[in-house]
């Protein structure tokens, strides 16, 4: 995966102290228990503090309040993908309190709390035990102060709803008059989690504590939030990617009723560097009033020769190369050399755009010469604080960051170009100031996901078995757009995401890359390279099992999957909810698709119709997803409802293109996103058999779903679709 | 600028503008009701939807010299005290949202399809809703819900 996601997966907290932002952050007084981890040692420990002047010590993720408020900490930015449920979830289940009954915080970057980017699907499996034991360290605590208090065994006493009860008397006492006693307890390191059994809040249909806000407009997205003194602006950037601004004019601009200024600037996004005018006023109307009166001049320096056809073309070129090895098996090439049957194909994937319903914005004020506050929706507050100490050159410490309900992110927000924006137009006109992109802003500056080509090679044997293959990956680097120096080693794992670990038994394997130049940022996407390279891999072993004249399922099942796996399991699992064998009525067909990737595991089958006068329709989608444990399996059916939805844009809509160095869709009519009557059912169904490894959400949901549906257009139509997008109405 | 007189959620408000501004930035930074939301600034999302007078209608593209027409114009802010109104109740009950930008859009949507059409199929829904994107994917859940709170409003 990207540098950026790789991050994700070193979850080490790092334990320094940083008192004045904890303190800011909190604003708390009086007595509490505050119970969190400490470096205190050198080891990380739980810890408790029972008054807010030593809480600094460490990062709170309960505060219990001796009225009895309760706060619980979420590190995780909640995107739609339900951490502002699922993860204080995994607290208030130790705990013993009712999500509906406490405060849910989003921490602010604060490096005590570690690493508080959501992303890569591994908010949940990734604190799944850590919060837990902070949650039941803290219930046990209780207990104690409360069988201290009434001197009875503490094995007489429970905890619920915030309570701890005496079970033989039934007497009780809430958590709010215990908290000055039990911050004085031995916090306990290795508290005994409650059995899976008793769980009220894990492994339910939990209802989310944030879905009444956002079904009243009381939820608060970045967009919303204002200081005051703020004034808004709207930003002209280079229209070619790498044009140079030669001058500019608003005189026209100074004459929009609202105007104060305009300022020069760059936009910042990894290693690119794009001159940009923001028009500031005292309302956003009147900057983008100003902004369309603005005259630009821009030096293109042969930026605008670039486009699609030709970069496309170049790939197609390129795929001819011998690419760089990233994985090998027995002997590809003197197995394919000499199979029986053989087989090439070759597929496109496009370029995409994240293109969340909340435009990118930011609201940014210095609160002195070297420290800003900055309120916005981002994947990640830490992620926040990096970009603008480094883009700034002011200390980490001195930028508070709030993070708000993200109205999408994708990957998108993975990326605060946008922040760094606001915080130097906020530096020069000296005023704290609201950035709002408009959409066409968000559709066309990028980054995008990138799109990968796939030269696939099988040899197969006269039984149907396969004795060779080969997955070769053509594309551009989402790091090599971003980064300074490229990293052949991480781009080519990258840009192959998945190609060479799936649980298929494929005696002779070659796997390559073969890299490209690419001039615009790109960026991860939900699910990342898998969500391309899935495409070719499943529908390339279709064609495999089409080949050797069997069943696309059962050629999975029973000859590239002899051995007991997961996958295998998953696939089991999708023939029997899909009713697979059951016959379909004429002009239908139905495929199937699974991938593994660094986020997990899920497969689809989808059932489509041909329409009279042609076209396809999709009648019905399963979605089986593996995770081993679950925490709220309705959250998980919604990710694979919106997984399904955004992979079907993915695969039909048409995607971003290029031409004379700029990108050429604008805004939803010309890049549009599917709509409400081209969705099908789509039918979930979660294997949480308890496995040892707790697997990810929020991305697997993705790569399978567009070759799944390739598949079943092969099977109803016979024409096998090798390029997306395509149209359902022209197959 | 002019001085407007605008009734939003029945209750009169002066605003001193430019007649050109779209209703929806008059709503959010003037009036200062943040529910209703930009997504696109053409008319091709929804996610700004409003009633006039109690037809859906964009408030993106909504000049707000011609909103000051509207005898009431109604925003996610007006459909409900307590969070109780019937569409709100299934949206809940179905666990509809998943970021929730699109949300007050397609819920004034649904709120104006089911005062003309009490008892809509599927088809009446994704030809009402088709206006309102949604990017997460919540679509199916809300077909669902639409019919739940036909059900809920009897």
């Amino acid at each position: 995966m990207p540098k950026i996601l790789n991050k994700i997966f070193d979850n080490e907290p790092k334990l320094t102290v940083d008192r004045r932002n904890f303190l800011r952050m909190t604003s708390l007084s009086g007595v509490a228990l505050v119970l969190g981890f400490s470096s205190k040692g050198g080891k990380k420990e739980l810890y408790a503090v029972g008054n807010m002047a030593d809480s600094f010590k460490l990062s709170p993720y309960i505060i219990i309040e001796n009225s009895g408020k309760i706060t619980l900490m979420n590190p995780k930015p909640d995107m739609g993908q339900g951490t502002f449920q699922s993860v204080p979830g995994l607290i208030a289940e130790e705990l013993e309190v009712s999500l509906d009954k406490v405060t849910i915080l989003q921490t602010s970057g604060e490096k005590e709390f570690g690493m508080q980017v959501s992303g890569g699907s591994y908010s949940v499996r990734g604190n799944y035990f850590e919060l837990r034991k902070v949650g039941a360290s803290a219930r046990e605590m209780l207990c104690t102060a409360a069988s201290n208090q009434w001197k009875v065994p503490v094995g007489e006493c429970y905890a619920e709803n915030a309570k701890v009860f005496h079970r033989p008397s039934g007497k009780s006492i809430g958590y709010g008059d215990l908290v000055e006693t039990a911050s004085k307890l031995p916090v306990p390191q290795s508290p005994k989690l409650k059995d899976p059994k008793d769980f009220k809040i894990l492994g339910k249909n939990y209802q989310r504590p944030d879905v009444p806000l956002k079904v009243s407009g009381k939820a608060v997205y970045g967009i919303d939030v204002e200081v005051p003194g703020m004034v808004f602006a709207s930003v002209e950037h280079n229209p070619v990617f790498g044009s140079k601004l030669v001058s500019f004019d608003d005189t026209e601009t100074k004459k929009v009723a609202g105007v104060q200024q305009t300022v020069k600037f760059q936009r910042v996004i990894g290693k690119n560097k794009y001159d940009a005018v923001a028009v500031v006023a005292d309302s956003y109307w009147a900057a983008h009033k100003g902004r369309l009166a603005l005259k630009t001049k821009w030096d293109n320096a042969g930026n605008d020769k670039f486009n699609s056809k030709d970069y496309e073309q170049s790939l197609r070129d390129l795929s001819k190369k011998e690419g760089l090895v990233v994985h090998t098996q027995g002997d590809f090439d003197k197995s394919f050399a000499t199979a029986p049957v053989k087989l090439e194909a070759f597929y496109e994937t496009p370029f995409v755009s994240h293109s969340p319903m909340e435009p990118m914005n930011c609201l940014v004020s210095w609160t002195a010469a070297d420290a800003i506050e900055v309120w916005v929706s981002a994947q990640g507050p830490d992620l926040v604080k990096d970009e603008l100490a480094h883009t700034l050159s002011i200390p980490r410490d001195n930028i508070k960051v709030n993070i708000f309900f993200n109205g999408g992110a994708f990957g998108r927000r993975l990326y605060p170009d946008f922040a760094t924006e606001a915080a130097h137009i906020s530096k020069a006109v000296g005023k704290p100031v609201k950035l709002i992109w408009t959409r066409e802003d968000d559709t066309q500056l990028g980054p995008f996901r990138p799109l990968t080509f796939s030269a696939m090679k099988a040899g197969i044997a006269k039984d149907g078995s396969p004795v060779a293959f080969q997955h070769k990956v053509i594309s551009p680097s989402i790091d090599a757009t971003m980064e300074e120096k490229r990293n052949e080693t991480g781009e080519s794992s990258n840009m192959t995401e998945g190609i060479s670990s799936q649980q298929y038994e494929l005696p002779n394997m070659k796997n390559e890359y073969v890299f490209s130049e690419f001039p615009i940022p790109l960026a991860a996407w939900r699910s990342v390279t898998s969500s391309t390279v899935a495409f070719a891999h499943e529908c390339f072993i279709d064609e495999m099992a089409v080949k050797a004249g069997k069943d696309p399922m059962a050629y999975r099942l029973d000859v590239l999957l002899k051995k007991d796996s997961d996958t295998k399991k998953l696939l089991k699992k999708l023939k029997e909810v899909s009713k697979w064998d059951r016959p379909l009525p004429k002009g239908w067909g139905r495929g199937v698709a699974q991938y593994e990737f660094f986020a997990g595991l899920s497969g689809h089958v989808v059932e489509v119709s041909t329409l009279k006068g042609g076209g396809i329709k999709i009648e019905k989608v399963y979605a089986v997803i593996d995770l081993g444990t679950v925490v709220n399996p309705d959250m998980v059916a919604l990710q694979m409802e919106g997984g399904a939805t955004m992979a079907l844009t993915a695969a039909i809509k048409n995607g971003i293109t290029f031409k004379g160095g700029q990108t050429e869709q604008t805004n939803f009519h010309n890049n549009p996103i599917v709509r409400i009557n081209e969705m099908p059912e789509i039918e979930t169904h979660i294997i949480a058999d308890g496995g040892a490894t707790i697997k990810g959400v929020g991305e697997p949901g993705i790569p399978p779903f567009a070759p799944a549906l390739a598949n079943a257009i092969f099977n109803a139509t016979g024409k096998r679709i090798r390029r997306m997008p395509f149209d359902l109405n022209k197959v | 600028m002019a001085s407007i007189n605008l009734t939003i959620n029945n209750k009169t408000y002066t605003v001193d503008v430019d007649p050109q501004m779209p209703l929806l930035w008059v709503l959010r930074d003037v009036v200062g009701l943040k529910g209703t939301k930009f997504g696109c600034g053409m008319s091709l999302c929804g996610a700004c939807t409003v009633h006039f007078d109690g037809v859906a209608m964009r408030s993106c593209t909504l000049p707000v010299a011609a909103a000051a027409g509207a005898k009431n114009i109604t925003t996610i802010e007006g459909i409900s005290e307590n969070i109780d109104h019937a569409v709100q109740k299934a949206w809940i009950e179905l666990q509809v949202p998943q970021c929730g930008y699109c949300q007050s859009g397609q819920i004034m949507s649904a709120v104006a399809l089911l005062k003309t059409n009490p008892r809509p199929t599927d088809a009446d829904i994704d030809s009402a809703m088709m206006g309102n994107l949604c990017r997460c994917g919540t679509y199916t859940r809300i077909r669902k819900a639409i019919h739940r709170a036909a059900e809920i409003m009897g």
